[in-house]
């Protein structure tokens, strides 16, 4: 086998192919959200946790009815958590509610306008996790110190943004990035910020181990055909880093032989 | 006799806790499993946390309310 067919991705006791992440939010549906995951080739797939609506049909479907935790690696993560508190007391009901599956996404907001992580508090929230058995991987922003920081407490991955959550604005610190990558000893998974499949590319070329991304896919015109696209820009991009790109030069080098011309 | 008069009073006593944020009125001493059978939750997967603490499903029937408790009731939903 071809040393890019053996490329699995390990996170944690987790392993997978597919270097592509994907969330389960903002879709249409729960038709859409299915379609666009199978698409995606994704493996891990993100869900949020939140209080059962007690008035509604109990006989509604659920996500986890599209998404089973059988055929999925599931990561609930800790969105709209502002504090350690709710962020640890979110991932125990998600450990619960999963049956012990200890795979989460941990992210610590800062600010609701940017949705910036805290990354104090992100670090605190880490190590009490860690701690408790889990397996975090760590929603963070693209500083290297901090990227550091959250590898040494003991994050199974570290996710730093590209940008600003649902903004689509793509790699923003290509150069933080890749410093995060050099220095790295965890999977480090681009989270955030991604918009369209260059975006994808460009991480996975800088060396990223993958990329989470929800709505560059859940808000693209076409969803399924956007997660495809993303499928193929994560594959191109980490075949392409492996492959060891040209580098680059500051003037021309032809292509063709400069020999035997009929013009000479 | 006054005893069992008074013990029939704490059964049919209701008390105010708070479920998923907001006010309910529930049996004294109800269980959890209890409280989610009479709230009729089909839900395959949730988790249930009381006054910030999970409880486990196995313990569901062994734990019982009081007033002022703060119930939590939580599925898993789209999210990135």
């Amino acid at each position: 086998m071809a040393k890019h067919e053996q490329d699995f991705l390990t996170i944690g006791s987790f392993h997978c192919r597919s270097r592509l992440l994907v969330g389960t939010g903002k879709y249409k549906d729960f038709d859409e959200t299915q379609k666009a995951v199978e698409a995606s080739g994704a493996e891990v797939v993100t869900v949020a946790i939140r209080r059962t609506n007690l008035g509604q049909d109990q006989n509604a479907p659920n996500l986890l009815d599209y998404l089973s935790p059988e055929k999925y690696i599931l990561l609930p993560n800790t969105a709209g958590c502002y504090t350690v508190k709710d962020a640890v007391r979110t991932c125990q009901l998600a450990r619960e509610l999963l049956e012990g599956h200890p795979l989460v996404k941990l992210e610590v907001l800062g600010n609701e306008k940017t949705l910036f992580p805290d990354v104090v508090q992100t670090l605190t929230a880490a190590e009490i996790l860690v701690r408790d058995g889990f397996q975090v991987m760590v929603y963070t922003n693209d500083d290297p110190i901090v990227a550091k920081q959250l590898e040494e407490v003991g994050c199974v991955a570290v996710m730093p943004l590209a940008a600003p959550i649902g903004s689509g604005l793509g790699i923003q610190n290509r150069y933080n990035l890749l410093t995060i990558i050099e220095q790295a000893n965890v999977p480090i998974i681009v989270d955030a910020g991604v918009g369209t499949a260059s975006d994808a590319s460009i991480a996975m070329e800088l060396g990223c181990d993958g990329v989470l991304m929800n709505t560059a896919i859940a808000a693209a015109k076409d969803p399924v055909l956007m997660a495809r696209a993303m499928k193929l820009a994560i594959e191109s991009g980490r075949y392409a880093m492996l492959a060891g790109r040209m580098p680059k030069r500051r003037y021309a080098n032809a292509s063709s032989p400069l020999k035997n011309q009929i013009t000479d | 006799m006054p005893r069992f008069q008074v013990r029939r009073v704490y059964m049919t006593e209701s008390i105010l806790i708070t479920l998923n944020g907001q006010p309910k009125e529930v049996l004294a001493g109800i269980s959890l499993d209890q409280l989610i059978a009479d709230l009729a939750l089909h839900e395959r997967r949730f988790a249930v946390e009381v006054n910030e603490h999970v409880v486990p499903k196995s313990q569901l029937s062994k734990i019982c309310l009081s007033v002022h408790d703060k119930v939590e009731i939580v599925v898993a939903i789209g999210g990135g």
